[in-house]
């Protein structure tokens, strides 16, 4: 096994309340895993195991080949984590706050400086970095969060809902900065419940659900297993009648649905967008619009927990 | 499960960041400033008394610290009561004002124990109030320089350094307690308040319950002596639970070299001693030694609990 973050069969519990149940995750070397639920799920009680930070109760965990209960400092060293909605010292500066953590992780002075002028600089903050630090905004602090864990170089970066409480231009910027993490090799571990933001960037989803992970894998093979056609194409004609029995037809269409007059949407295993356009032009009617979607997260979460209420 | 790495890691990068938090305070600033003004005044005006009985007095330094003169109380009373209150204002925020501020996880996902954040809290409260004490004892002497016209001798300096010691002790106890407060209750108000509710209690009520139970468990009725004792024994063991009778007994033991025992003495234990003869210094420590070690005792106490309590607190809001 070469996995940097190794858990088995890991359970939480607090009292009653099964917090974390039974969770087998294996994330490689410099992937982008997205850790998805909603509020409550069990996401953030997964990463405090992680770190140490909570102890399990039953399991294991391996991160970077330790075990996070018994060898917390060794797992803290190479692993950054920025928590969801992260606080800094208000009466301090950024500069400071970040001289702290520095000193913390046992950074001598003079490296230290050189340390933080670099990340603040990677994370767009040096124009403030000797503001104090309860003057930043929501945005400015989640960077600020960033920078520290880019401070201490870690192997692994565990970010908790970065992007919660962003505005969606921030949101996207630091999305972006994920991305780079991604470039210098750092394994990012990102948890979130605003599933169409983290698509852009995981390599790889685990969708959580009352403290399970229910579905794990590429977001293709998602979209295959749980949609069944991973294709939506969206078609728009100007005359809507006797249109819907032609397109049924074609090969690899699963469904169909009419969406507004002229207006269908199907969804096929294979992108079929020139047959679709032939008979649509071949009945007569005058083709307005032929897009091709790709599904979003959302639905696939969305599509999956109807089964599964479904079947109860 | 055995954990790895040194639970010292970080410690002294904790100790130095909130050493640096409480000396530029505004809280802390304040309470030394109200500190520094009593003290001053209380030593004032004692000075002017025992100018005086300069010549007569061999341990006139001491006296400085203890004399009253209406209606000003003596300096050690001042600073038995508002040190508790320092060391309260400096402690009742420190575990869940990183709660509140949303710090804590980001420092506990730092490459530290637990246990460094906890002791390295407390260290530098004990440094703050070190430090304060120190500048106020050496401000105390070089107000009786001028004063008195007199320097201190060395037995005087070392009482005064012993009293220091024991005085820190004791701000240790409630600053250890405003720390336990602070991971037991979420908002710091309700932390700051129960600290100051112990305070009161066993600054006003305690002596009061004291002489209640006292007189019930061991009644003393037509003057039977073995009786009055063990009234008067009974009611002292009590009343030493406090760490304010405790600090009080200290100061009494090592201000006044005359004091020789701190509790009921016979007759004939005074048989062949020479009254009013001072002690050395170090038959003053010995006097005073159970009542340190018992500030020291409360004190570690107070600390494992708060350091047990916080171990097992769970560290996400």
């Amino acid at each position: 096994m070469n996995g940097v973050i190794e858990t088995q069969d890991l359970s939480k519990h607090y009292g009653p309340v099964i917090a974390v149940d039974g969770l087998t995750l294996t994330l490689l070397k410099g992937e982008v895993f997205g850790l998805l639920g909603p509020n409550g799920s069990g996401k953030t009680t997964t990463i405090l195991m992680l770190l140490g930070l909570t102890e399990p109760t039953s399991g294991t965990v391996r991160v970077l080949g330790y075990d996070p209960s018994r060898n917390p400092l060794q797992v803290k060293r190479r692993a950054g984590y920025l928590p969801d909605s992260v606080g800094f010292y208000d009466d301090l500066t950024a500069r400071e706050n970040l001289r702290y953590t520095a000193r913390l992780n046992g950074l001598t002075r003079a490296e230290a400086d050189a340390r933080i002028t670099d990340v603040v600089a990677r994370v767009g903050l040096t124009s403030v970095v000797n503001r104090q630090a309860g003057a930043f905004s929501r945005g400015m602090r989640q960077r600020l969060g960033l920078a520290e864990v880019l401070l201490k170089q870690p192997e692994i970066a565990i970010l908790d809902e970065p992007t919660a409480g962003l505005d969606p231009e921030a949101a996207i910027e630091f999305l972006g900065m994920i991305k780079e993490l991604k470039a210098q090799d750092i394994t990012v571990l990102l948890s979130s419940h605003l599933l169409h933001q983290v698509q852009a960037v995981c390599d790889r989803v685990g969708l959580f659900h009352k403290g399970k992970m229910v579905l794990e894998g590429t977001f293709d093979s998602l979209a295959d297993r749980i949609l069944g056609g991973a294709y939506r194409i969206k078609v728009e004609t100007s005359r809507p009648d006797g249109l819907e029995p032609a397109l049924r037809a074609i090969p690899g269409v699963t469904n169909l649905s009419q969406e507004g007059p002229g207006q269908f949407k199907l969804e096929t295993q294979v992108d079929c967008r020139a047959e679709v356009a032939r008979r649509v032009v071949s009945s007569g009617a005058d083709l307005l619009g032929l897009t091709l979607e790709r599904p979003s997260l959302d639905e696939i979460y969305a599509r999956y927990f109807r089964e599964v209420d479904h079947e109860t | 499960m055995k954990r790895e790495g040194s639970p010292w890691t970080g410690l002294w990068a904790v100790v130095l960041k909130e050493l640096a938090d409480h000396l530029s305070s505004v809280r802390m600033q304040l309470l030394e400033l109200l500190i520094f003004l009593t003290a001053f005044a209380a030593t004032f005006v004692a000075s002017r008394q025992l100018r005086a009985t300069v010549a007569e007095d061999p341990y006139i330094y001491l006296k400085l610290f203890t004399t009253a003169q209406e209606p000003l109380p003596s300096f050690v009373a001042f600073l038995g009561f508002f040190l508790p209150l320092a060391a309260i204002a400096m402690g009742f925020d420190s575990v869940n004002g990183e709660h509140n501020r949303r710090t804590l996880s980001r420092v506990l996902s730092q490459p530290i124990y637990r246990d460094a954040l906890l002791l390295g809290k407390f260290l530098a409260g004990i440094l703050t109030l070190g430090i304060s004490l120190l500048a106020l004892w050496l401000l105390v002497t070089g107000m009786g320089l001028f004063v008195l016209g007199v320097a201190p001798s060395g037995e005087e300096v070392g009482r005064g350094l012993l009293f220091l010691l024991g005085t820190l002790a004791y701000a240790g106890i409630w600053l250890a307690l405003a720390l336990m407060f602070s991971v037991i209750f979420r908002q710091p108000a309700t932390s700051a308040l129960a600290a100051m509710a112990v305070w009161l209690f066993f600054a006003v009520f305690w002596d009061i319950m004291v002489q209640v139970v006292a007189q019930a468990l061991r009644p003393a009725y037509g003057g039977d002596p073995f009786a009055a004792l063990a009234q008067l024994r009974l009611g002292l063991f009590l009343s030493r639970l406090s760490p304010n009778t405790l600090f009080a007994e200290l100061v009494i033991a090592l201000l006044n070299p005359e004091v020789r025992a701190l509790g009921p003495v016979f007759i004939t234990q005074l048989e062949g001693a020479v009254l009013n003869s001072p002690l050395p210094v170090g038959q003053s420590l010995l006097l005073a030694w159970p009542q340190f070690t018992g500030l020291l005792a409360g004190v570690l106490m107070l600390f494992a609990g708060s350091y047990v309590l916080f171990q097992r607190q769970e560290v996400r809001a």
